[in-house]
């Protein structure tokens, strides 16, 4: 415990040195670093049921749009009303001072953290009976239902979409606030990750991935602990959602809050390229996919997606078990005694099969 | 939405028509998904390229109406393509994934999906496609008028199951496909070549998604990104009706493009998308509350 | 150890990774030696693609014809013009990131519009932040004229004017048939997006001026391929005026769906017939009739120095681009954005932003698209939205009557 630990907080030292000093380094890239980190909290926290309990979640981007949604609903509400707001397609301006727009964005991401985490804790007991395949597309299904859903809502605006309040201060002074955010929560969450996976709470969400029946039989409340490490992960993507949705500045349901079939899906690619059900897996492989993507959309204009699709192709049929997944078949030993003092356990490759 | 049942209400002509329409979408939607409640259910691959498929089965309707044919032409022509396609598909990725963790197949044929997209688009652009069939219509009373090719459609979609359904039972690669479906190891032992019959498989699945495509470019649009809506509509559709329930599948289709078209009516197109879905959500707790009551019956 | 030596890869490589990205990027200048770089996210692929080609077709021949013509005088010296392109993919998100990119990493200074007003609005709040002038065509939702922007111009017309005056033509029609405006019983189908949404609240408040009636009110999915229902509705409530907003697959759709249903509406008035060419899909006989709104039209006498008249610039267009039968009014007015940054640097006289935003915000030109005059919130004021009709294959401009070069004919009499 204690080695890994310390390794551990190397790592966390390298990613906080690259936190602060890539931005300073490249100050250009201020907005498509702080994506990355996005991408990071995506992947970590999908990983939570997809790697850690086997649960293969296909709609937690669900989670993201309704914390960027309940976010708006705060912080525009304070000062006025919703659905006169949205009425206008964003023709009533309002103008917030300093301190409301503060109070305002503070009372929204921890708005947007909670109503995600309830929203999973509700629908969870009944999504999380699915076992496999029927757990993807129900949620997939799920996913899709609410987007559109808020897509009829005319409080919220429906398709048109709501305009976030601006951030008041200088130009470049609110990309950095955002990305000190995402980068915090980033990391915060992977965290409170590594932390829960070290816990009693993280053997039993193993022992449901293993075999969920048995570990029910052991006497693990199985229910109880899936609908909790949802929530768990429904809460850091809801507060992503929220800003997010911030530093957007426009928001919309389907393109902006609810893209299923883009981040919806790159959360799973990202966790899966990295290797699922490892500690460092889903970061690695968020950092590599938004690398991989942001050099592809801008030397291969017109030709991304096609490269985008030829990667995933390629990293699925060659790097099954993903990159980390590659070296504990390659290294077995040195893995093996990381997984046992750590806790983490060696994902099943291959063999995950529902 | 109350408004709407009122005027179904005063005008049940109306919910018939609609019920009508309904069946004939169903019946292109059934026809994709039973292509992909097969590759599901013998290879267990979740094709998420099912959609791309058909659309590519579109566009090669579309090309034989610009070479001067008529749409129909393309028919016998997609369904020989999109089988040589499947097969090449199956060889390069399909092989290699087969049998995994059910996240590879969705993955990889997500990659798959990507890939044909951005190739259709960039052949032919991103501009919405349409191929005139020209077949004329009839009218049912004073109100309903059916499309001849949504009719012919649904005659060809029947004809294409059914054709099917005798070749799986009749033929030796129908038998042996079944085997594999039932136990892959046991068939291999018994001598079948699983690798050919899931090659197989998967190319019979492309052609009827090119099948599919040419009734789709007739009767509706085509647009290269347009196929995650059939492929949403068919995962659904084999979800819903589960999985080796070939019969259930077809109903369900029948069942999904009818209650789209109502629930468009009823609540307002917006919401027509939504409608499906949670409905896809209900069936499956639905599944889930049986599922429950066996489990207490056990203990 | 190994972990150790593992782990500090991870990060080793992360780092590399992105600094690899970082370098490789140089950023570009604003003005490169003798070249004036613009920039601009606009949709290639997604959506938005088939008005995001149009659009950057007509980016690209207004640059060369500029270009042809000897460039832009700066200072004495003449500059010549070149668009940077990202693909924005018709997703806000992705168009707010590219502008950031263009700004910060590839040091745009002068950017030019992306397609449709979702992606406006997305990208408007980047230029604006930056102060970075931005000269916009393809957004029209008035909602981006309200938010006090300051360096953001359009020079067409804004959407809530796009179906408005069908409302007036169907009115005027009411009347002349000795009926009363507000008897016209009117149904709507829009798609549930920014733009189309914004057009509906044009049409919404228009009618009520009239006191008519709206018996269905109908909002179309984004992945629209099918809207039988609505029209269905249609079938029964048989109103005066049917109105479908939904870009090009919208028209595309509702041009095929309404002669299958054989739709008896008398008017119908639908955006995007041109960039859909529903006429060319469905022939003369089964779109007789249709009402399209449209920014502007060939047949129109504007003209101005460097394009000649619209008519000279539709053949002229034709001719670099013969895939086009009609010159959509979205090719148009892009290549009339870049005419007026053009013009903009000319006065301007300087490559500084805030001087040029207020060269900008002066202008006051006839181009072959219309005349160009912003109003104090950048949109454009000197130019109407003109009601063509589909006669005999032909688009015809029937109204306002200043600009008409035909009658209107109605009741529409298609033949399906």
């Amino acid at each position: 415990m204690k080695q890994s630990t310390a390794l551990d907080l190397r790592v966390y030292a390298g990613l906080i040195a690259f936190g602060i000093l890539g931005p300073i380094l490249f100050p250009d890239y201020v907005q498509t670093i702080a994506v990355m980190w996005l991408m990071v909290l995506m992947a970590v926290t999908w990983d939570i049921t997809g790697g850690q309990m086997g649960y293969n979640s296909l709609g937690n981007v669900c989670f993201f749009g309704i914390g960027m949604y309940a976010s708006a609903i705060v912080q525009i509400s304070q000062f006025t009303d919703v659905a006169a707001y949205t009425a206008a397609f964003g023709a009533i301006r309002v103008e917030f001072t300093d301190a409301q727009y503060f109070t305002g964005l503070f009372l929204g991401l921890i708005a947007g953290g909670i109503a995600a985490a309830v929203f999973a804790l509700l629908i969870g007991p009944a999504m999380l009976g699915l076992r496999g395949p029927y757990f993807a597309i129900g949620t997939l299904g799920l996913a899709v239902a609410v987007g559109e859903l808020v897509a009829g809502w005319g409080y919220v605006g429906g398709g048109g979409g709501i305009s976030m309040p601006v951030y008041p201060g200088d130009a470049g002074a609110g990309a950095w606030m955002f990305y000190v955010l995402l980068a915090v929560l980033a990391l915060g969450t992977h965290l409170v990750v590594r932390w829960l996976y070290s816990t009693q709470f993280g053997l039993a969400i193993n022992a449901i991935r293993d075999d969920e029946d048995k570990a029910d039989a052991m006497g693990i409340h199985a229910n109880r602990y899936k609908t909790m490490a949802w929530a768990f992960a429904a809460f850091f993507m809801g507060i992503g959602g929220a800003i997010f949705g911030n530093m957007s500045g426009f928001i919309e349901p389907l393109e902006v809050a609810f893209p299923t079939a883009t981040f919806g899906i790159f959360m799973v690619a990202m966790a899966l390229l990295g290797g699922k059900g490892t500690l460092w897996g889903p970061v690695l492989g968020a950092i590599l996919f938004h690398i991989v993507k942001e050099v592809t959309w801008t030397y291969l204009l017109g030709w991304q997606w096609v490269a985008l699709g030829a990667i995933i192709i390629i990293n699925i049929v060659y790097f099954q078990q993903g990159i980390l997944g590659w070296a504990q078949d390659r290294w077995p030993a040195a893995f093996g005694l990381t997984v046992d003092r750590g806790g983490a356990a060696r994902p099943a490759a291959g063999e995950a099969a529902e | 939405m109350i408004d709407n049942l009122y005027l179904l209400t005063q005008a049940p002509i109306l919910g018939v028509d609609l019920i009508i329409q309904g069946l004939f979408i169903g019946a292109v939607f059934a026809l994709i998904a039973y292509g992909l409640a097969l590759v599901w259910g013998v290879m267990n691959v979740k094709n998420l390229a099912q959609g791309d498929m058909v659309i590519l089965g579109g566009y090669i309707t579309y090309q034989a109406t610009l070479w001067g044919y008529h749409p129909i032409v393309a028919l016998p022509a997609a369904i020989v393509l999109m089988f040589m396609l499947g097969w090449i598909i199956y060889v390069l990725i399909i092989r290699r994934v087969v049998d995994r963790d059910m996240f590879t197949s969705l993955l990889a044929t997500f990659g798959l999906s990507l890939l044909i997209q951005q190739v259709l688009n960039l052949i032919y652009g991103p501009e919405v496609k349409v191929a005139e069939s020209g077949f004329g219509d009839f009218e049912v009373g004073s109100f309903i008028i059916i499309q001849n090719v949504r009719l012919y459609s649904l005659l060809l979609a029947a004809a294409l199951a059914l054709a099917i359904v005798i070749f799986m039972k009749k033929s030796r690669m129908g038998q042996a496909i079944r085997a594999t479906a039932q136990d892959a190891r046991a068939a291999r032992v018994l001598g079948i070549d699983t690798d050919q019959v899931y090659a197989f498989t998967y190319a019979l699945n492309a052609s009827i998604c090119g099948a599919a495509g040419v009734l789709v470019a007739m009767i509706w649009v085509i647009q290269p990104y347009y196929g995650i809506v059939y492929s949403i509509r068919a995962f659904i559709i084999v979800t819903a009706a589960g999985l080796g329930n070939l019969p259930g599948v077809i109903l369900t289709g029948f069942g999904l493009g009818v209650w789209e078209n109502v629930a468009g009516f009823v609540f307002g197109a917006e919401f027509a998308v939504a409608a499906v879905v949670i409905m896809l959500v209900a069936v499956l707790m639905y599944r889930l509350v049986q599922l429950y009551r066996v489990r207490q019956v056990v203990r | 150890m190994i972990i150790t030596r593992k782990h500090m890869r991870t990060v080793t490589a992360a780092v590399a990774g992105v600094a690899a990205l970082g370098l490789a990027a140089t950023a570009e200048a604003k003005v490169e030696g003798d070249t004036i770089i613009l920039g601009s996210a606009i949709s290639l692929t997604g959506k938005y693609a088939t008005n995001g080609i149009h659009a950057q077709k007509g980016y690209e021949f207004a640059v060369d014809k500029i270009n042809a013509a000897g460039g832009v005088t700066v200072d004495g010296k003449s500059y010549k013009l070149k668009v940077t392109y990202y693909d924005d993919e018709s997703t806000p998100a992705r168009g707010a990131q590219l502008a950031e990119r263009l700004i910060n990493q590839d040091g745009v200074k002068y950017m030019l519009g992306p397609y449709s007003s979702g992606l406006t609005k997305a990208i408007a709040p980047v230029t604006e932040k930056y102060k970075i002038p931005m000269v916009e065509a393809e957004g029209a939702s008035r909602s981006l004229f309200t938010q006090g922007y300051k360096y953001l111009f359009a020079v067409l017309s804004t959407s809530e004017q796009y179906l408005a005056s069908s409302i007036a033509l169907a009115a005027e029609v009411a009347e002349k048939q000795g009926k009363k405006a507000s008897d016209v019983k009117i149904a709507m189908a829009f798609e549930n997006d920014p733009f189309s949404l914004d057009v509906r609240a044009g049409v919404v408040d228009d009618a009520k001026k009239y006191g008519m009636n709206i018996v269905i009110d109908d909002k179309l999915p984004r992945d629209l391929s099918d809207m039988t229902s609505t029209l269905t509705k249609v079938k029964a409530l048989k109103p005066d005026l049917l109105l479908v907003s939904g870009h090009s697959k919208g028209a595309a759709t509702a041009g095929r769906q309404i002669q299958e249903m054989k739709i008896d509406t008398p008017m119908i008035a639908m955006t995007h017939c041109e960039a859909a060419d529903v006429v060319g899909k469905y022939g003369a006989g089964a779109t007789e009739g249709l009402l399209c709104p449209t920014q502007w039209s060939e047949t129109l006498s504007y003209k101005d120095d460097l394009m000649g008249s619209a008519a000279q610039y539709h053949s002229d267009f034709q001719k670099t681009y013969p895939e086009y039968k009609t010159v959509p009014y979205q090719t148009a007015q892009a290549t009339a954005a870049v005419m007026v940054w053009a013009d903009a640097f000319e006065r301007a006289n300087s490559f500084d932003t805030d001087k040029l935003r207020d060269a900008l915000a002066a202008t006051d030109m006839m181009t072959f698209y219309g005349g160009i005059k912003f109003s104090e919130a950048g949109n454009n004021v000197a130019k109407p939205m003109v009601l063509r009709q589909i006669q005999d294959g032909e688009y015809l401009v029937v109204a306002p009557s200043k600009w008409a070069a035909a009658e209107l004919r109605h009741p529409r009499k298609p033949e399906y």
